[in-house]
C-alpha cells in the first residue's frame, strides 16, 4: 500500500469535556475531494483544524506523507492552503492589498496575477475599494481569490460557500473540481450538496459516525 | 524572510494609519493621568517635581499597557492569525514584526510627547534627555512583554483586566530601572548605570519574548 | 537511557495507583515532622538575644517562603514539561499546584507582617524580601486567573505553562531590582534578615519544619491531582470501578 499524502489515524477530538469523535481514519490522495459532512457541533470545523495543524488532537495523530504533522510544519505549510470561517480579510485594506499580503505569506504573486484574480471571481472595478465596504459575498470572494493564484495541492476550506451568490457558487464548485482533476485535493466542509463532482470525491458524515 | 518582515511592517503601518484616532487613545490617557496628579496631590511644584520620575513612568506603563489590550484582537476575528500560523515563515519573526510597528507608532509617539508633560510636572530641563532616554530602552520592554500577554489572552471576550493583572507585575523592573533612572538624573548624579541596565533588558526582550509571543498566539488559535 | 518510566509517569492510571501508595506516608510524615517541629521551635528552641520570642515565627515564616518560591520553579518545571513532552499529567500538577502556592506566599505575608510589627514598628514596610513575596503573590494570582479565565482545560494548562514559564524567567530580575530599589531609597539601618549564624538549637527545629511543610505540600498536591485526574478520565473504565469500589464502601 503506498503511503498517502495526507492521512489521519485513531483520531480523536474533546471541545470543553464532550467527546465530538473519536477513532476517526481518514486518507487523502491526489485527486481526492473529501466534504465533511454533520450536523452543527458535530466537530466538523475542529476536524479541519486538526487537519491543518491548528489544533492538536486528544488522541491519534495526522500524518503528512507518512510522518507526523508535528515534525514538518515547514513541509505542511508549503503544501497547504487553508481558508477558515473567517479568511483573514482586513476591512481596512483593500483586497489587492488583502491579497498581495496572504500570498506574500506563502508564495508572492505578481500585481497581474493578482488583479487577474479577483477579475475571476468576478471582483473587477474593486480591486481598490476598502474590504469593509464589500458586501459578506464579496468579502469572501477576495478570501476565494487566493485559489486562483498558483495554489498549493492540498486545499482545506471551512464552509466556503457561505454567503456566496448562485453563479458564485457554480463557479467554485467547478473550480474544486477542475483542481482535484488536476491532481490537487480538497477537504471541506459545507451544508449543502454540490453539483459537480470530481472522480476522487467522498463524503465523511460526522453525524452518523456518532450515531 | 526579511522580506515578509517589511512587508509585514509595512501592512501594519498601513492598518494603523487608517484610523489614526485610535494611535492618539494611548496618548491621550497618558496626557489624562499625569494631569490627574497635580490635581490629587497639589499644585505644589516642590512635591510634583519629586514624584515625577514615578509619575512618568506609572502612566507611560498603563498607557502602553491598555494600548496593547487590542493588539492581537482583530487579527485573532478575523483569521489573520490562523493564516500566520499555517505559513512557512516562523511565527516569531512575523509576532516581532507586528509588536515593533506597533510600538513604533504608540510606543515612539509616547516617549515624543513625555518632555513636554516633563516640563509641566517641574523637571528641570538637564534631565529631559536622561527621560527621553529611559522611555526610549524602557517602552519596547514593555510592549513585548505585554504583547505576550495579549497573545494569551487574546480568545477571552473579556482580556483587558486580566492582561493588567498578568503583565504589570513582570513590569516591575522596568519601572524601577526607568524611573531610577529619572531620579538620578533628578538629583544630579550619573544614571548611566540605570540605562545599560535598561538596554541589556530591551535586548534580553527582543530575543527571548518573541517566542514566548508565538507560543501563546498558538495556543489561543488552537483553542 | 530507558526512558519507559518517564512515559508511564504521563499514564493517569499508573499516577492514580502509585500516588495513592505515597499519599498516607506523606501525609503522616507532614504531620509529625509539623507537629515535632511546631514544638520543638515554640517552647524548647532558645530565645534570641536581640528579638527576644518574637523570632519564633520564622518556624512558620521561613517555610512557607521557601515553599512560595520553590512552587512557582515548580510550575514553571511542569509547564516546561507539559509543552515539550505533552504530558497530560504535568498540565494537572501545574494548575493544582498554583493555588498552593498562593497560600503559601499569602502566609509568608501575613507572619512577615506580624513579624514586623514587634521588630521594625509598622505592619508593613518596603522592605525588599516583602516587596518581593508581595510581587510573587500577584504572578500566583495571574497564573490562577488565566487559568480560571480560559474555558478549554488543554489550552488552560498550556497557557498557564508560557505564563509560568515568562514568569520563572522574570523571577531573578525582578528580586535583584527590588533588591537594588530598596537599597538605593532605604539605606540599611538595621537588617533582620542578616543574623549571625544561627545556632544549631535554632535552626534544628527550623530545618524539621521545612521539610514538614514540603511533605505537607506534596501530600496535598497529590490529593488535589488525584481528584483532577479523577475528574478528568471519567469516562475511562478504571476510574468507573474505582469509584465503583469507593462508593460502595461508603454505602
Amino acid at each position: 500500500m503506498t503511503t498517502p499524502f495526507l492521512e489521519a489515524v485513531a483520531l480523536a477530538c474533546e471541545r470543553d469535556w464532550r467527546l465530538l469523535f473519536d477513532g476517526l481514519d481518514l486518507r487523502l490522495e491526489p485527486g481526492d475531494m473529501l466534504q465533511v459532512a454533520g450536523p452543527n457541533g458535530s466537530g466538523k470545523t475542529s476536524l479541519l483544524r486538526l487537519l491543518c495543524g491548528l489544533m492538536q488532537p486528544t488522541a491519534g495523530q495526522v500524518l503528512l506523507k507518512g510522518a507526523s504533522l508535528q515534525a514538518q510544519r515547514g513541509e505542511l505549510a508549503r503544501n497547504l492552503l487553508w481558508i477558515g470561517h473567517a479568511a483573514g480579510i482586513k476591512g481596512l485594506l483593500t483586497a489587492e492589498e488583502n491579497l498581495a499580503w496572504l500570498c506574500a505569506l506563502h508564495q508572492p504573486a505578481s500585481h497581474e496575477a493578482i488583479w487577474q484574480a479577483l477579475a475571476s471571481v468576478g471582483l473587477r472595478g474593486f480591486e481598490d475599494v476598502p474590504c469593509h465596504t464589500l458586501s459578506a459575498g464579496q468579502q469572501r470572494r477576495v478570501g476565494l481569490a487566493r485559489l486562483y493564484l498558483s495554489p498549493p495541492p492540498l486545499w482545506i476550506l471551512d464552509e466556503p460557500f457561505t454567503a456566496l451568490d448562485k453563479h458564485g457558487v457554480a463557479q467554485l464548485e467547478a473550480h474544486l473540481a477542475q483542481h482535484c482533476e488536476a491532481g490537487g485535493m480538497v477537504v471541506l466542509t459545507t451544508h449543502h450538496s454540490l453539483a459537480q463532482m470530481p472522480s476522487g470525491y467522498r463524503e465523511l458524515d460526522l453525524g452518523q459516525r456518532a450515531a | 524572510m526579511s522580506n515578509v518582515f517589511t512587508l509585514l511592517l509595512a501592512r501594519e503601518s498601513r492598518l494603523l494609519f487608517r484610523r489614526p484616532a485610535e494611535l492618539a487613545n494611548p496618548l491621550v490617557f497618558f496626557a489624562i493621568v499625569i494631569a490627574l496628579f497635580p490635581l490629587a496631590v497639589g499644585p505644589e511644584s516642590q512635591l510634583l517635581q519629586s514624584i515625577s520620575p514615578g509619575l512618568v513612568w506609572v502612566a507611560a506603563l498603563l498607557a502602553v499597557l491598555l494600548s496593547l489590550d487590542g493588539l492581537f484582537r482583530s487579527d485573532f476575528e478575523d483569521g489573520s492569525l490562523e493564516q500566520w500560523v499555517v505559513s512557512p515563515h516562523p511565527l516569531p519573526l512575523l509576532v516581532l514584526a507586528k509588536v515593533l510597528a506597533h510600538w513604533a507608532f504608540s510606543g515612539l509617539a509616547l516617549v515624543l510627547l513625555a518632555p513636554l508633560l516633563g516640563l509641566m510636572l517641574g523637571l528641570p530641563l538637564r534631565t529631559l534627555p536622561v527621560l527621553l532616554l529611559s522611555l526610549l530602552l524602557g517602552t519596547p520592554i514593555l510592549s513585548l512583554l505585554g504583547a505576550v500577554g495579549a497573545a494569551l489572552t487574546v480568545g477571552l471576550k473579556r482580556g483587558g483586566l486580566l492582561l493588567a493583572l498578568l503583565i504589570l507585575p513582570l513590569y516591575i523592573p522596568v519601572l524601577i530601572l526607568g524611573s531610577g533612572a529619572l531620579q538620578a538624573a533628578l538629583q544630579g548624579l550619573p544614571a548611566a548605570g540605570h540605562l545599560l541596565w535598561l538596554a541589556s533588558l530591551t535586548a534580553l526582550a527582543v530575543t527571548l519574548t518573541p517566542f514566548a509571543i508565538a507560543a501563546g498566539l498558538r495556543i489561543s488559535v488552537g483553542e | 537511557m530507558n526512558w519507559t518510566w518517564f512515559h508511564k509517569l504521563g499514564s493517569p492510571k499508573w499516577f492514580y495507583e502509585i500516588s495513592g501508595r505515597w499519599l498516607p506516608w506523606l501525609a503522616w510524615a507532614a504531620l509529625l515532622l509539623i507537629a515535632v517541629g511546631t514544638v520543638w521551635g515554640l517552647a524548647f528552641a532558645p530565645q534570641d538575644y536581640q528579638q527576644g520570642n518574637s523570632f519564633r515565627i520564622i518556624y512558620i515564616h521561613v517555610p512557607a517562603a521557601f515553599l512560595a518560591q520553590s512552587i512557582y520553579v515548580m510550575l514553571a518545571v511542569a509547564g516546561l514539561v507539559g509543552l515539550v513532552w505533552k504530558m497530560k499529567l504535568a498540565d494537572v500538577a501545574l494548575q493544582q499546584a498554583a493555588p498552593i502556592g498562593a497560600w503559601m506566599t499569602f502566609i509568608a505575608l501575613l507572619t512577615g507582617a506580624v513579624w514586623g510589627k514587634p521588630t521594625w514598628g509598622a505592619w508593613w514596610v518596603w522592605d525588599a524580601r516583602l516587596t518581593s513575596m508581595l510581587i510573587l503573590l500577584f504572578l500566583y494570582f495571574g497564573v490562577i486567573a488565566l487559568g480560571q479565565a480560559i474555558s478549554n482545560r488543554d489550552s488552560a494548562a498550556k497557557a498557564c505553562a508560557v505564563l509560568s514559564i515568562v514568569g520563572v524567567v522574570n523571577i531573578p530580575i525582578i528580586k535583584y531590582s527590588v533588591e537594588w530599589w530598596n537599597t538605593l531609597h532605604q539605606p540599611a539601618t538595621f537588617k533582620v534578615t542578616e543574623k549571625p549564624a544561627m545556632p544549631v538549637e535554632m535552626w534544628l527545629p527550623l530545618l524539621v519544619m521545612v521539610i514538614g511543610f514540603y511533605c505537607f505540600f506534596a501530600a496535598v498536591l497529590l490529593m488535589r491531582m488525584r481528584l483532577e485526574v479523577l475528574r478528568r478520565e471519567a469516562r475511562s473504565s478504571w476510574v468507573k470501578s474505582e469509584i465503583r469500589t469507593l462508593v460502595g464502601k461508603d454505602a
